[in-house]
């Protein structure tokens, strides 16, 4: 697997292709950035270095994206073949919560504290027929064992 | 504290949707209306902060009023914008700037939801192209977790709408004025679940503005002054969970309505159980649920037991947005925090008619909060 065309490229990286997630840490008091920032807002410094926050969380709170957004968003939808979207804070092992669209729109399937992975999905067709894809999180597949076998 | 400050004059174009009127003629109707409540004339008028996002700079108003050459002062501060514009005012006047002030707002959106760009927030294009860039996901994203964390079911979030309208009903001023069903607000069309259509305001149009000057003169002008007794504006801290966050630290923070709460109660020397009159920010129902505790009106998860036992109606004992707040006034960014002020001002002049708080209220607040994490909060006496 390598990496497709993605709204946000220097957020994502691979690993033996499998994705993850790439923030910045304070190289001072150690608190994590997503996505990476010059600064520190917590201590101040201005010391960061590249830092990866893995491919698993657990999802910490979730909607679902009702309605069409206006432009900057570019999906490319109109107001008729829009379909609602989820969107979530998903905790990462460091603590640091990232916000992200979600594969499922489904209340029903989706519930706070449940495990998650990071996944890359497509989200715009340009009108030369280019996909653009961006990072979302799934369900993680023993949830969804899970839940099928209830 | 230094020198006492009083609002003298009130003024609003009621709010809704005005197709033949700029936003600036509402904003410049609500001054005229403020001024003339006050008996005060432009040309008396030493400084005027103002603000407006989506209808022009605020100081284009001076071409309405008059060229008087006084010191006005444009504020953008998101949906605190009238917050930060009556703080703004009255600092001038505790610091010997300015005998008499003004502080106005005014504001026409285009129909739907707010749509940000990202760079202007220090955010990255692809916060905003890929769908992840909406205030209406934050809210519904915040108000999930806090029912979650508190134990509060959704069935609280149905309550305020339906209080906010009833309320919106008896507000000649009000946008919203039909009061709704419990079962229209929660089968309303999902905008953000938990969020639904008539749990969330609208940005709106409308103009309102205040006449403030030093309480030692305000008898001069006015019968019946209301003293500020705190004005504060702050803002987020690193660890608050905020609008437009792609991300939130690992350790949450106090939000910036704490601490401006907290900083309000400090200055004007009185706490949550004095408030006789709250007015807090209601971009949708789960906001007005979580505002309640942050402002220091109840513990955290105590808000559903309030709502089911009517204390937050205008006859109960924490009366709260009893002109119908954001959901029923719909927001003009520029007027918004404004307008919570003024009907604590009638509130408290006892001119609120059919929605009179009883009892003479002597203390009311008022608080507002906007993108990216401002906080305004007042606390104003009879």
């Amino acid at each position: 697997m390598s990496l497709p065309v993605l709204a946000c490229p220097s957020l994502l990286r691979l690993d033996d292709g499998r994705p993850s997630l790439i923030g910045s840490r304070c190289a001072d008091c150690g608190e994590v950035y997503f996505p990476s920032n010059a600064s520190c807002t917590r201590c101040l410094g201005t010391r960061l270095e590249p830092h990866d926050l893995g491919s698993s969380g657990v999802l910490w709170s979730w909607t679902i994206q009702g309605f069409l957004p206006k432009p900057p968003y570019n999906g490319g939808e109109t107001a008729d073949s829009f379909r609602p979207y989820g969107v979530g804070y998903v905790e990462m092992a460091c603590g640091i919560k990232v916000e992200s669209r979600l594969t499922s729109a489904d209340p029903a399937l989706l519930r706070i504290g449940m495990p998650m992975s990071l996944t890359i999905v497509s989200y715009r067709l340009c009108e030369n027929g280019e996909r653009v894809s961006t990072f979302a999180f799934e369900p993680s597949v023993e949830c969804v064992k899970e839940s099928e076998h209830v | 504290m230094s020198e006492d400050v009083a609002i003298i004059g009130i003024g609003m174009h009621p709010f809704g949707r005005h197709d033949d009127l700029s936003g600036r003629a509402q904003g410049a109707h609500a001054l005229r209306a403020a001024l003339q409540d006050a008996g005060v004339s432009w040309a008396e008028v030493d400084v005027a902060y103002g603000g407006s996002h989506d209808a022009g700079n605020a100081d284009a108003l001076c071409n309405d009023l008059g060229l008087t050459g006084l010191p006005f002062i444009n504020v953008a501060n998101g949906c605190a914008t009238g917050g930060s514009a009556i703080a703004s005012a009255v600092a001038a006047i505790r610091a010997g700037m300015a005998e008499v002030a003004v502080a106005v707002g005014f504001d026409k959106h285009p129909r739907g939801a707010f749509n940000p760009h990202p760079r202007d927030w220090g955010l990255p294009d692809w916060y905003g192209e890929t769908g992840l860039m909406l205030t209406t996901q934050f809210f519904a994203l915040k108000t999930r977790r806090y029912l979650h964390d508190h134990g509060i079911s959704e069935d609280a979030l149905v309550r305020v709408a339906e209080r906010a309208y009833r309320n919106g009903a008896l507000n000649p001023n009000a946008w919203r004025r039909r009061a709704m069903s419990s079962t229209e607000i929660a089968e309303s069309a999902p905008v953000n679940l938990p969020l639904r259509q008539y749990m969330f305001c609208n940005p709106a149009e409308g103009g309102a503005a205040l006449v403030l000057c030093r309480a030692t003169a305000a008898k001069r002008w006015c019968e019946k002054p209301v003293l500020v007794k705190a004005a504060v504006v702050r803002t987020r801290h690193h660890g608050s969970f905020e609008v437009f966050s792609p991300a939130l630290a690992a350790q949450q923070a106090s939000a910036p309505t704490v601490t401006a709460s907290r900083a309000a109660f400090e200055q004007a020397g009185v706490g949550p159980h004095d408030i006789d009159v709250i007015q807090i920010q209601d971009t949708d129902s789960g906001s007005e649920i979580i505002h309640l505790a942050e402002n220091g009106f109840c513990e955290h998860g105590a808000q559903e037991r309030l709502l089911r036992d009517g204390d937050t109606e205008i006859s109960g004992r924490l009366p709260v947005n009893t002109d119908g707040g954001c959901l029923a006034n719909g927001e003009p960014i520029g007027a918004s925090g404004l307008r919570q002020v003024i009907e604590v001002c009638t509130q408290l002049r006892g001119e609120a008619g059919p929605r009179q708080v009883p009892g003479h209220p002597r203390l009311g607040y008022t608080h507002v909060y906007g993108a990216p994490g401002v906080s305004g909060v007042t606390i104003l006496q009879r």
